[in-house]
């Protein structure tokens, strides 16, 4: 098969069946991703394709499921566990930060846990203030994790393949707004080097750095900003931990400003990280201030109209990038 | 004169209490003033020595005369204290409720500031008026205090020799940008007036340069007479087959001597700070060309050693003639490695030239002048002139300082192309 047209979901999909089909200790458990398919529809007819053994419905109760998880990784399997929403994920952060990062180091290297946890994220869909959070940056600021946060079609099949590849415990974080997003997917490309940025879009003016379900967004604003005449270049992080400052130091080297996208709250955000390592690394490289574009600090809003406020938009970003160009640019 | 009352303008000197030469607290009684209000006793607000009387007992001047100089324990040679009105007038300057109030808001220190009200009292629209240049600017300081720009016009103008001053910045909020330092490195600069116009503030720059060099600046001094006849035969051949705007000078040959001849002498073509020098790939050679208005300027000739003779003579005029009409470049002005100073066409024999800091040697060339020489045991007249270098000696010695010098003279007595 060569490339087609497909959705983030049949990209999850496609990666998680993969991963099934060429290793028999890998497998899938979560809340309702057997019978019911999964909350979001990820995992729909892979437990009559590959059967119960692999495709795992659990009760619900994720410090149990992904404890189960950390275990069975301990145990030799691969186990890939389905967190139906990040905030959910607050009630096994415990079993994630205390016992899947820190095993390795707390044996001097005897344990290994190669536990893959998937996680949908962000907002947008009037599921108001429980169900609506961008938590990336409290898993990124853990060592002993790596985050994967997929923008695009291809990226999320492959950062499926990567983290089950990996051996240590890998967060992915797919974003609620992205499943129903087509794209092209290769289904016999080789599994891309997902562990560092990429530049989506050259450009000589600005970067847009941003990741995961912003990753849209950002090329609509670069599309817009083009139109009168400023020329974006769009990173897509792609990994949050650890981040590839290679590549977002190299394009802030050749466009000399920067404007960050990232829904996460500003506050101790990534965007937040990203900007003073940006500063560590390539002070004398900026010839504006970095500009951040983030959720506003609230509660994020069920109303549709006051959540799109709160969030970060296309038009926010446009005049994020105006504010860091020169005033006759 | 202090002002011993909101309404007071002027005041007479009654009395010395305390003459020159008398040593002074704080809080002595040094005069007495009389006012409207009566005679009042004016204690002196710094302590030291009494330098002078200004003012003698019977005169009235206004607040704000000095009155008289007195010399701090501190300060030993020149008296510059003098009873001065900012220190009293300031504490009771007075300033409108209204004005206090938005001072307040906008977190602005009134002391240093001259009201336009009554007898100088500070009005809302005096605040006001800073207020809105503090706005302007962006920040809470008074506009123009600090230089703002950006990093990377920062590390542009370090590396392109622009001085970020004298750039038009096009940033938000009057922020030099990295495009405004590109477009200063480019476009030729009118210098300003302290370098290029007024005798006053170019005396004061070669003052200041000078003198740090004297101070700074363990000189020494190496002499070395030079044949020029072969030089000279060699010019007359080459210049006869060429038109007359095509023609080669004496002093370029200097220049290109210079230029050969400091490749193997690295550390006399430097920068020097803080005792380190660091020596330049590149030869920056700066040429000192007097202004007609008097004073002179030192630009450079960048990268000379890329140029062929021809090539440097054609940069040497133009440098000159822009020197002249004050249209020199920053990145000309700051980066000189190693100066040449020639002052042949005043008749002088040699120059003994002080070096500009931070270089580390300057090269001077007098007049070419007929003298008797010694050629073959026999006294024939040549054309000879006197090299000289002045050089740091904490970079080089004597010894290297000559052979440079004999390096330049063996350049000049076998000229060759390019």
């Amino acid at each position: 098969m060569t490339a087609a047209t497909a959705t983030y979901r049949e990209a999850v999909r496609s990666g998680i069946r993969r991963a099934i089909q060429q290793d028999t200790r890998v497998f899938l458990m979560g809340e309702d991703v057997g019978r019911y398919g999964g909350a979001f529809a990820v995992s729909a007819g892979l437990l009559e394709e590959l059967g119960p053994e692999r495709i795992r419905d659990t009760p619900l109760s994720e410090s149990a499921f992904v404890g189960a998880g950390v275990g069975a990784a301990l145990g030799g399997m691969r186990p890939i566990v389905e967190v139906m929403t990040v905030n959910f994920s607050l009630l096994a952060i415990d079993q994630l930060v205390n016992s899947a990062a820190a095993l390795r180091h707390m044996s001097g290297g005897q344990l290994s846990v190669p536990l893959v946890v998937r996680m949908a994220t962000g907002a947008g869909r009037q599921l108001a203030a429980q169900h609506s959070h961008s938590f990336e940056n409290w898993y990124a600021h853990v060592p002993g994790l790596k985050v994967l946060a997929p923008g695009t079609v291809q990226d999320a099949r492959d950062c499926v393949l990567a983290a089950v590849d990996d051996p240590d415990p890998v967060i992915v974080f797919e974003h609620q707004l992205l499943y129903n997003v087509q794209g092209t997917l290769d289904d016999d490309a080789p599994v891309a080097d997902v562990w560092h940025a990429a530049v989506l879009e050259t450009g000589t003016d600005l970067t847009l750095v941003t990741y995961g379900g912003s990753v849209p967004k950002a090329l609509a604003a670069a599309a817009a900003l083009r139109s009168e005449g400023i020329n974006p270049e769009v990173v897509d992080l792609r990994c949050l931990r650890p981040l590839d400052w290679q590549t977002i130091i190299a394009s802030v080297t050749r466009t000399h400003r920067m404007v960050v996208v990232d829904e996460g709250w500003k506050t101790g955000s990534l965007a937040g990280e990203i900007v003073a390592g940006v500063v560590d690394r390539g002070f004398y490289e900026l010839d504006a201030a970095p500009e951040r574009v983030c959720s506003v600090e609230v509660a994020v809003p069920y109303a549709k109209h006051l959540e799109d406020a709160v969030l970060p938009s296309v038009s926010r970003i446009v005049e994020a990038a105006r504010k860091v160009m020169p005033r006759h640019g | 004169m202090p002002s011993l009352g909101a309404d007071m303008d002027a005041g007479t000197l009654r009395a010395w209490r305390r003459g020159p030469g008398d040593e002074v607290v704080r809080g002595d009684i040094i005069a007495e003033v009389e006012t409207d209000k009566g005679i009042v006793e004016v204690e002196v607000y710094a302590s030291g020595v009494v330098e002078r009387l200004l003012v003698e007992p019977g005169t009235k001047v206004p607040v704000g005369t000095p009155l008289a100089l007195i010399r701090a324990a501190s300060e030993q040679t020149t008296p510059r204290v003098a009873i001065e009105k900012p220190r009293i007038a300031t504490s009771v300057r007075s300033s409108t409720p209204s004005a206090r109030k938005l001072a307040r808001e906008r977190d602005l220190d009134l002391s240093h500031l001259r009201g336009t009200g009554r007898h100088g009292s500070i009005t809302r629209s005096d605040v006001a008026a800073i207020a809105g240049s503090v706005e302007l600017a962006g920040v809470h300081e008074p506009a123009g205090t600090r230089l703002r720009a950006s990093p990377l016009a920062r590390a542009r103008a370090a590396v392109l020799g622009v001085d970020l001053r004298r750039v038009e910045p096009t940033g938000r909020q009057g922020v030099v940008i990295a495009a405004d330092v590109d477009r200063a490195a480019k476009a030729p600069t009118r210098l300003s007036a302290a370098e290029a116009g007024t005798q006053t503030g170019m005396r004061k720059a070669i003052a200041a340069a000078m003198a740090r060099s004297k101070r700074e600046i363990p000189h020494y001094y190496a002499l070395h007479t030079i044949d020029m006849e072969p030089a000279l035969e060699w010019l007359r051949d080459r210049n006869g087959e060429r038109p007359v705007q095509r023609r080669l000078l004496p002093a370029v040959l200097f220049l290109r001597a210079v230029v050969l001849a400091i490749r193997d002498f690295p550390e006399l073509n430097a920068h020097c700070d803080g005792g380190r020098a660091e020596p330049s790939e590149a030869v920056h050679l700066g040429v000192a060309v007097s202004l007609r208005g008097g004073g002179l300027v030192a630009p450079a000739i960048l990268h000379a050693e890329r140029l062929n003779i021809d090539q440097l003579m054609s940069e040497f005029q133009d440098l000159v003639l822009r020197a002249r009409a004050g249209q020199l470049r920053a990145s000309e002005m700051s980066s000189p490695t190693i100066t040449v100073t020639s002052l042949g066409e005043r008749g002088v024999e040699a120059v003994l030239p002080v070096i500009v800091p931070p270089q580390v040697a300057i090269v001077g060339f007098g007049a070419i002048q007929t003298r008797p020489y010694v050629v073959d045991e026999k006294v024939v007249a040549r054309r000879l002139v006197v090299a000289s270098l002045a050089a740091d000696h904490r970079v080089s010695d004597g010894h290297r300082g000559g052979k440079f010098l004999a390096a330049i003279a063996s350049r000049l007595k076998e000229p060759k192309e390019p």
